[in-house]
């Protein structure tokens, strides 16, 4: 049920069922392995599974580090879900439709188009070779049957085009069936070539190309609400691209101290505002929001609003800084608030209140103790995303362990779930885990010193208008829903 | 798996050493009074050590993270601070030679060097300007390719491999990946007092700190951001 504060204005239409925050709601939908070649299915494999990836399967023992899942977006139907992967690949999955005989079987999503979107590249000048790894997939809203999104390298930015093709002419005067130009001799009589249907093919065609305006390295995209417009953002500029110009960007952002030596400060996120064309945050290393508005000034340099916590003295360390370096930054869908991802807390803030968020989620707290041990290998750098739900109403994260948090904001509940293969069957109901932090260990429980800090969810997505969440732990996408649904 | 064995390693400690047994307690408990008696150099001190090996790692890399290189040059720089009062370099158990490989380091890093690599950084930082200024016209040329005729290159923290070793004696950097990085698994650290906290505004030059201290920083500071500015030929202003 959702609360009258908490309905977004201007929202898709409201849940059709509660949050999803009650014990044992989340079911697993499906497991998708990111597909890249044919191969043979072993006999035990389920057969459900089969059908759901079109046999596209890869043998789980041949997954490579280049099938490392690197972002994952819904579109804003909700039909189509798009991941990147390390090895510059994008795959997208499209919801399958409702039918009468298999009625369980919508929430499923397949393989709808695989496409390379980057390539390795090398830059001569600097001797160093560019990673083709996706860092981000933002879609653009559908305006016709195509649909179009833009994948993120280090460096470049790319629109791609995907588009269906069911039919095709046949008929043609001058040409065969094979394309073969006809003898004109033959030709007796003329016709009109007709379409007629084929099976259908999906095409991803790269429209624009988005390059050499990044020295640093691109670690946000973000779609303008007037769609003609996007913005990226590396660690110390933010560049405003006009779709349909290729060969020019406006930097917006510069945060490039005139002495390197100086530089103290990173901008780790960025994002623009749903509704308002004008205006955009960023985030950075030091835990500071800032949101600014491009009618200002044309270098958006100075802030309108800034955020920042102040630090807690009782909490104070030496990686006080590192663990308040925020990874990300979401605007809710009612633009009224932003969220934000710490290493230990997710926070949100009132846009109206700068001087404190009005919420802060503990995602895993037992991990404080334990800083010195996660700087030295290096976790305490890792970069978690963190999505609202449709309403806005729950918000959830990824942790260690294949451990993901939601968090409902108005019962102030939430629970831990855990995307794993063992939990892999089709419609299993997924048990709340919990992390036993000292003395006794129940049952149930897992101790902090048993997590795996190697498996972490740094990836999720949440359907823009439905229970339906994507959970990308390494090579592996869940897609879990809410059973009431 | 990192935690285990820092968990095995502060149970062998508990009985070696009672002094140490306090911190250790404390990593149980966060609110453990001990925290008060918790040794500060020895923390500070393994941290350090940590950090560097980081920050030099970090710098060997083609292309540094500069959200991870600003982050721990930071933290460097708090743990720097907290170190001031007590001896210049903390003893670290082993080796016993890589402090002393430092010394000699930070002895010929002299106020010369420094501000031979700080000009030689304002010439790099005032033509990345620019070259970044105007707005990159180009064509879809070789993939890669920065626009304009200024060599990207003089992006300050872009170009960090080859020149790197012209600074670090590569000795020195085979002496720390012999380090022993398991005593980095303890605990020691408290939290730096309100006293000690360097805002990072402050430079090194509102630091308490002895000569060495300063010197240091500044050393790494040069590190950081100096090192590319080797590739140039010295400028007439040297």
């Amino acid at each position: 049920m959702l609360g009258p504060w908490c309905s977004p204005t201007g929202s898709p239409a409201p849940l059709s069922c509660e949050t999803g925050c009650r014990e044992g709601s989340w079911i697993l939908v499906c497991r998708l392995l990111v597909p890249t070649q044919v191969s043979l299915l072993s006999m035990e494999e389920d057969i459900d599974t089969r059908k759901i990836n079109n046999s596209f399967l890869r043998d789980h023992s041949y997954a490579t580090e280049a099938d490392i899942i690197s972002t994952v977006e819904f579109n804003h139907t909700g039909e189509l879900l798009a991941t990147g992967d390390k090895g510059g690949r994008v795959v997208i999955f499209q919801r399958e439709q409702e039918s009468k005989n298999q009625v369980h079987r919508r929430g499923e999503y397949n393989v709808y188009s695989t496409f390379q979107s980057h390539e390795p590249e090398f830059d001569y000048l600097k001797s160093l070779e560019i990673e083709e790894k996706i860092n981000k997939i933002r879609w653009l809203p559908q305006q016709n049957a195509a649909y179009f999104l833009l994948s993120t390298n280090d460096k470049t930015v790319k629109l791609w085009k995907v588009s269906e093709r069911d039919k095709r002419p046949e008929g043609y005067n001058l040409k065969d069936e094979e394309g073969r130009l006809r003898d004109p001799a033959t030709i007796t009589t003329l016709r009109v070539p007709v379409l007629r249907p084929m099976d259908l093919m999906v095409e991803a065609t790269p429209r624009r190309v988005f390059a050499n305006a990044h020295t640093y390295h691109i670690n946000s995209i973000s779609v303008n609400s007037d769609y003609e417009t996007y913005m990226s953002a590396d660690d110390l500029r933010i560049n405003l691209w006009n779709f349909e110009i290729t060969n020019q960007s406006f930097n917006i952002v510069d945060i490039k101290p005139a002495n390197m030596e100086e530089l103290t400060e990173v901008i780790t996120a960025a994002e623009f505002h749903p509704h308002h064309c004008n205006t955009f945050v960023y985030s950075s290393s030091k835990g500071t929001i800032r949101l600014c508005d491009m009618r200002a000034s044309a270098l958006c340099d100075r802030h309108t609003k800034f955020f920042e916590e102040p630090e807690d003295p009782s909490n104070r360390s030496f990686f006080s800084e590192i663990i308040s370096s925020i990874s990300d930054v979401k605007f809710s869908h009612s633009g009224r608030y932003i969220m934000t991802r710490d290493y230990l807390t997710v926070k949100v803030w009132d846009l109206n209140m700068e001087n404190r968020p009005i919420e802060t989620y503990q995602v895993h707290d037992y991990l404080r103790s334990k800083l010195c041990s996660l700087y030295e290998n290096d976790c305490i750098f890792d970069k978690f995303e963190c999505v609202w739900n449709g309403s806005d109403s729950v918000i959830m994260t990824g942790s260690y362990n294949n451990f993901f948090r939601m968090f409902d904001r108005n019962t102030k509940r939430d629970v831990t779930l855990e995307a794993s293969r063992e939990n892999s069957k089709p419609r299993a109901i997924l048990k709340p885990r919990k992390v036993c932090v000292g003395g006794k260990r129940r049952k149930d429980e897992i101790s902090v010193d048993s997590l795996d800090f190697s498996k972490k969810i740094l990836h999720t997505a949440w359907h823009p208008s439905e229970n339906i969440i994507a959970v990308a732990a390494t090579n592996n996408l869940y897609i879990f829903q809410d059973k009431v649904n | 798996m990192m935690l285990s064995k820092g968990l095995k390693r502060k149970r062998e400690e508990e009985e070696e050493e009672k002094e140490a047994l306090a911190v250790d307690a404390w990593w149980l408990e966060p609110g453990h009074p001990a925290v008060a008696q918790a040794p500060p150099a020895v923390a500070s001190s393994s941290l350090f050590d940590l950090s560097v090996l980081k920050l030099h790692h970090s710098l060997r890399q083609s292309e540094p993270d500069l959200r991870h290189l600003v982050l721990v040059v930071n933290t460097l720089r708090r743990i720097q601070a907290s170190m001031a009062p007590a001896a210049t370099l903390p003893p670290v158990p082993s080796p016993p030679t890589a402090p002393g490989i430092a010394d000699n380091l930070l002895a010929s890093s002299d106020a010369a060097l420094s501000a031979s690599m700080a000009s030689l950084l304002e010439d790099l930082s005032h033509i990345e300007g620019l070259s970044q200024a105007p707005q990159p016209l180009v064509d879809e040329g070789p993939p890669g390719r920065p626009s304009g005729a200024a060599p990207p290159s003089l992006g300050a923290l872009d170009l960090l491999g080859p020149a790197t070793g012209c600074l670090l004696d590569d000795g020195l950097e085979g002496l720390f990946e012999d380090i022993d990085t398991s005593m980095y698994d303890s605990e020691f650290w408290a939290p730096v007092s309100e006293g000690h906290k360097p805002s990072p505004e402050d430079g090194p030059g509102k630091e308490e700190a002895p000569e060495l201290d300063e010197a240091e920083l500044d050393y790494l500071m040069d590190v950081l951001v100096g090192t590319q500015a080797l590739e140039r030929p010295p400028g007439p202003g040297r």
